[in-house]
């Protein structure tokens, strides 16, 4: 690509990216009332979003082979054991990253 | 345009914040919650810093992208896209479905973005997964200013990410260890704050209605494409659950 299909392929991406961030304030913010709906899905959205995000996390994952699927089971898990046991988010993070590389470098 | 949103993203907020106190306060609040993020965005910038300036890409470019992108998993995609043939559409219609989960993150904080006056628009460019996860389960502490706390949440994982870009950019080549799996740091991120928000609610449905819908949607239809049948099915099963979600609310 020349360096200005570079910067139009940026600005599509960047374009896009605005649109789903700025999108639900543009049709929802200036009204003074927010529908109840949308109302219930702002309190409830929250927690199913960040379900979805560590869902996301997850989906490279393949039961075709052992290191499909055993490296990010195993991380997930001690990340989480860790994190509701000791509750220290750095520990948590840092265990469970440290683990994960030590378990794609040289075991799988 | 560079210099009018450079002057927008920084010197209006802080022009906005007459007090000092306020602001340092607020800043001591946000700071330690964002230290994981500052932990993950770092290693994960510098590894989309190396891999775009493997591609041949300059450390101005790249940052500027993180810059004016600023959407990590977009960001990733889209080195595939730059170093392929020109196709904007495609490129167009694929960061609106990498980035559809952000319709959720504007409906989650309607409320909490309210009258936050000119700073809103900022807040609302620099939100993104770990920003967006913080503010949902932080309670501001008493006594901070809350849409400072906000702010600068926000500005400083942008600027994490920013920094780990061109961090990355600069100096990748002399990064010699084998930092294949170091974005498992975002991963473990992500299910610390699960965690954090199943210890703090006693609520657990829409949570788990969440991880079902999405692992559905990940054997239904695969990697690539789950996300928007995931949002379309989260949002019917929230609809669904909602006549008991009322009633568990008014019976507290």
């Amino acid at each position: 690509m020349s360096t200005k299909q570079l910067i139009i392929t940026v600005a599509a991406i960047m374009l896009a990216t605005v649109i789903t961030r700025f999108l639900p304030f543009v049709i929802f913010g200036k009204s003074k009332k927010t529908p109840k709906f949308i109302d219930y899905l702002g309190k409830t959205l929250p927690f199913a979003a960040v379900a979805l995000l560590v869902i996301y996390c997850f989906k490279g994952i393949s039961f075709a082979s052992l290191e499909g699927f055993l490296p990010l089971i195993i991380a997930g898990i001690i990340t989480a054991v860790l994190h509701l046991w000791k509750g220290n988010t750095l520990l948590s993070i840092g265990a469970g990253t440290v683990i994960y590389m030590l378990l794609v470098q040289f075991v799988f | 345009m560079y210099k009018s949103y450079i002057i927008y993203c920084i010197f209006l907020p802080i022009s906005e914040m007459a007090d000092l106190n306020d602001k340092k306060s607020a800043l001591k609040a946000a700071f330690p919650l964002t230290i994981p993020v500052l932990t993950g965005f770092i290693f994960l910038g510098i590894a989309y810093g190396i891999l775009m300036t493997a591609q041949g890409f300059n450390l101005i470019f790249t940052t500027l992208i993180s810059v004016f992108v600023f959407a990590g998993s977009m960001q990733y995609v889209s080195v595939e896209l730059l170093v392929s043939a020109f196709n904007p559409i495609n490129a167009f219609l694929l960061a609106l479905m990498v980035n559809a989960r952000h319709l959720f993150y504007g409906i989650s904080m309607l409320d909490k973005y309210k009258n936050t006056g000119k700073i809103k628009p900022v807040l609302i460019f620099t939100m993104c997964d770990e920003t967006f996860s913080i503010l949902c389960g932080a309670k501001v502490p008493e006594g901070i200013n809350r849409k400072y706390f906000i702010l600068f949440v926000s500005l400083l994982d942008y600027f994490y990410w920013i920094t780990g870009t061109a961090i990355g950019a600069a100096a990748g080549s002399f990064i010699t260890f084998n930092t294949e799996g170091i974005d498992f740091a975002l991963t473990a991120l992500f299910i610390v704050i699960f965690v954090n928000q199943w210890k703090e609610n006693k609520n657990h449905i829409p949570a788990i209605l969440g991880l079902i819908c999405s692992a559905v949607c990940l054997l239904i239809f695969g990697a690539d494409k789950f996300i928007v049948p995931a949002m379309i099915l989260i949002t019917a099963a929230l609809s669904a659950y909602r006549p008991f979600f009322n009633k568990g609310e008014a019976a507290k």
